[in-house]
């Protein structure tokens, strides 16, 4: 579904962001990446929804060559991005989002059952304007209720747990758990948290701008945190990044 | 009315035919139609163009349109409207000017001075759309003043807004406030080529828990020119906010100049300004949902001016 080759960006007179990736993505695949803070997980999701242009390599969608289509021709093509910081606008409201997102004037009865997907209280926000008003943990839920709306062949979420409280969390889980049960659609979520990459087919460790491994998540994390107990991963990444 | 006239109608005041209850319309200087209701009585007056709209105490939910079109080019209109709620009334005012110049090289303008006189307990809700069309180059002109005097515990809305066509307008809103009154203006105004746009603001809060929101927010296109002046006077303890937020795009200019006074220690007043192009996050998100650059902008504008 989704091939990466050779991929680079590089920002002039600094340091090269992602180095020669090279990735595959199946049709119904479930992948969530990880690594630590400036490895180019967030870049990586940024070059794949057209967000930023690649310095070099291509990329493959469906068969056809999208390197050079813009965020528009990718995002009608069947790619969606959940931002990490959602992004705010006055006046227009979660349901006029929503309309956006589904490409179709939804009902109420339609708009809510999105939030209500992602733990949200639908006659408590359907209106809300997308303003300051709302917490970070309320415009993330929002956010990816948009992206459940698009209903699009690839999904790319990055970070959807920051921000999000626990109880909202087990329920986020959920979310992705229904997602992947539709085998059309492939996942791709940047994750720091155990309990994603626990749901994900595979994880993909991103280190320094390239992909060091992928594959299971318990061959993959003492890897990348040369950490021989993996049920200790978490405490040592803590302390990597400490 | 011609046709422009009525199409004029229909854009600023949602009329397709005349309504029910009170109403007064106003074609190039002329009133053409007018009703006064059981509760609202319209009279003209005697000295000048204009009239007086008397709503009586304990009036609930009435509405009264009071349109003004200049349907001709050529036209210099001015016209004094003076409003007397009485107390405990609780009113819709729906205003609104429409002014046309066809093809024709001959500017015209609508200056409308209104008074509204507030008594005890009363509420008002007044909306008034502005807009301009013709193809031509005469100039469509729209300069209201308006002054407001709410008595205790009055409450008024103003909901106004200019969105396409008017070339140049000067607005004056000033307001004095007695013990315990409420005065929200929301503005929201679009100005585009090479139109200019002022709109000014005057309050005096003289009475105790008295209060004023003014909340504008503009998009300035093109080579257009907007001001925004908010003067709040804050006479004893009161609370007063205006909030200025802007858009700019092309070459567009705007100025917010706040002038937020405490003359009393439990004065509490606070003026926000934010202008700025477009967020290139807010284009971006949109485009991951699949609009094009300039469907996100539409969407963008069309919200923030909602």
């Amino acid at each position: 579904m989704l091939k990466l080759e050779n991929v680079s960006f590089e920002v002039e007179n600094e340091k090269e962001i992602l180095k020669d990736v090279n990735l595959t993505i199946e049709k119904g695949k479930f992948i969530a990446i990880t690594g630590p803070n400036g490895g180019g997980k967030s870049t990586l999701a940024r070059v794949i929804s057209g967000v930023i242009k690649p310095t070099r390599g291509k990329i493959t969608f469906n068969g056809e060559d999208i390197t050079n289509l813009s965020i528009t021709e990718r995002a009608k093509r069947g790619i969606s991005f959940g931002f990490q910081q959602p992004i705010r606008f006055k006046g227009i409201t979660v349901h006029n989002l929503l309309n956006v997102a589904a490409g179709k004037d939804l009902s109420v009865m339609e708009a809510s059952q999105y939030l209500s997907e992602v733990g949200l209280c639908a006659k408590d926000y359907i209106n809300r304007e997308l303003n300051a008003g709302l917490s970070g943990g309320e415009i993330k839920r929002i956010e990816i209720a948009t992206i459940i709306a698009r209903n699009t062949i690839l999904s790319i979420f990055d970070e959807p747990e920051a921000g999000i409280d626990l109880w909202s969390f087990n329920h986020l889980i959920d979310v992705f758990k229904k997602m992947h049960s539709n085998k059309e659609v492939s996942i791709i979520i940047i994750s720091h948290q155990e309990r994603i990459l626990d749901v994900a087919d595979e994880i993909i460790a991103m280190v320094d701008g390239a992909i060091i491994k992928r594959g299971a998540k318990d061959s993959v994390l003492p890897e990348l945190l040369h950490c021989e107990d993996p049920l200790n991963c978490l405490n040592c990444q803590d302390i990597v990044e400490a | 009315m011609n046709d422009i006239a009525k199409q004029l109608l229909k854009e600023v005041s949602g009329l397709e035919e005349l309504p029910k209850g009170a109403y007064n319309i106003r074609d190039n200087s002329q009133s053409v139609a007018r009703q006064s209701s059981e509760n609202i009585e319209i009279v003209g007056k005697k000295d000048k163009s204009g009239i007086d709209i008397i709503v009586k105490p304990n009036t609930k939910s009435e509405s009264v349109y009071i349109p003004a079109l200049v349907s001709c080019s050529g036209v210099h209109d001015l016209v004094y409207n003076d409003f007397y709620i009485g107390e405990n009334a609780d009113v819709t005012i729906i205003a609104g000017c429409g002014v046309s110049t066809g093809n024709s090289c001959d500017g015209s303008e609508h200056n409308g001075i209104h008074r509204f006189f507030l008594s005890k307990n009363s509420r008002v809700l007044y909306v008034e759309k502005h807009i301009g069309v013709g193809t031509g180059t005469g100039k469509r002109i729209i300069d209201p003043v308006t002054e407001v005097e709410q008595e205790e515990g009055s409450y008024m809305e103003m909901e106004t807004s200019q969105i396409k066509g008017v070339d140049s307008t000067k607005r004056l809103t000033k307001a004095k406030l007695k013990a315990n009154a409420t005065l929200v203006i929301k503005e929201k105004l679009m100005t585009h080529g090479d139109q200019i746009a002022e709109s000014s603001f005057e309050v005096d809060m003289n009475g105790e828990d008295s209060s004023v929101n003014l909340i504008s927010r503009s998009v300035a296109r093109e080579h257009s020119k907007q001001t925004f002046i908010s003067k709040i006077n804050g006479n004893t303890r009161c609370m007063g906010h205006s909030e200025c937020d802007a858009i700019i795009m092309d070459h567009g200019v705007v100025k917010a100049i706040p002038e937020i006074t405490a003359n009393s220690l439990d004065a509490m007043l606070i003026h926000e300004a934010a202008i700025g192009k477009i967020a290139g996050d807010q284009m971006i998100k949109l485009m991951t949902l699949g609009l094009t650059e300039s469907e996100a902008e539409a969407k963008i504008i069309d919200g923030f001016l909602n």
